[in-house]
């Protein structure tokens, strides 16, 4: 009988430091997607409310309650992020478990924005994407997701890849700290 | 070049994919002539223009753009279909 082991997407990539930047990779539990069936947006609203007490973010932007936060992810698309999904919510949207789909990792230190900014054709300042801002973009020649993700040393960021895209993901965001870090 | 998605705001054109001109599609029974110029027959004007856009690095919506040409102009961006629910 083989034993497997479960592996993290980007297991024995992470954790990395260049400078004050440091790049961590994050196991947020369950992923879902949730796409609204049409003209259910509010319904949707109140049954996240009523089991994880959030509610549907803006476009751009995320809300969070607890340890479960949705993200904005695409037109009539959200993402929750954390606990696993209750059966109600598939009463007014369509649910779909996007768990181990995805590598998580998260981007943090002084002047991180201009780590981002070698590599994401957005403005990725603090001032400009604020807290709770939530996009898809590119960062280099993947599609991803990238949200604000603050703690008490600073601003930080969220940055999500297709699972297949682990090692192209940290590859491009080292580099990019490398380069920065040498210049200060 | 940057195009204004009317859900993202101003993006970089990389996250785009051009698709053609946005077409008024013909009545199912306008005729032959009608469906030839449709699907065969494409102007190629040096002003202003439409076309259809792609934002798949985005929020995956399809846009109409209206485009200069000449200019390179970009003067406008709305979600296609938008008008057909109004």
């Amino acid at each position: 009988m083989i034993e497997l082991v479960a592996s993290t997407p980007c297991q024995g990539l992470l954790p990395l430091e260049h400078g004050p930047f440091t790049l961590t990779e994050l196991t947020p539990g369950s992923l879902t997607a949730l796409a609204p069936f049409s003209g259910q947006d509010a319904a949707l609203s109140r049954a996240l409310d009523a089991a994880f007490g959030l509610s549907l973010p803006d476009v751009g932007a995320a809300t969070a309650g607890g340890s479960a936060r949705v993200i904005w992810f695409g037109r009539g698309q959200y993402l929750l992020i954390g606990p696993a999904p209750v059966a109600d919510l598939a009463n007014v949207a369509a649910v779909t478990d996007q768990s181990d789909a995805w590598a998580v990792v998260r981007l943090s230190g002084e002047g991180a924005d201009e780590v981002l900014a070698r590599l994401v054709p957005v403005d990725m300042r603090p001032a400009v994407f604020g807290e709770g801002a939530a996009i898809r973009t590119y960062l280099g020649h993947m599609t991803v997701s990238i949200a604000r993700d603050d703690d008490a040393k600073g601003p930080g960021y969220r940055i999500m890849a297709f699972r297949s895209m682990a090692g192209t993901l940290v590859h491009e965001i080292e580099t990019a700290m490398a380069a920065v870090a040498a210049r200060l | 070049m940057r195009i204004p998605c009317p859900i993202c705001g101003p993006r970089d054109s990389r996250e785009f994919t051009y698709r053609g001109a946005a077409l008024d599609r013909p009545a199912p029974d306008a005729g032959a002539d009608a469906w030839e110029d449709y699907v065969h027959l494409r102007d190629n004007p040096a002003g202003p223009t439409l076309d259809l856009w792609y934002h798949h690095a985005g929020c995956a919506s399809w846009l109409k753009v209206s485009r200069n040409t000449v200019t390179h102009e970009i003067t406008g961006a709305v979600l296609a279909g938008a008008e057909d629910k109004a």
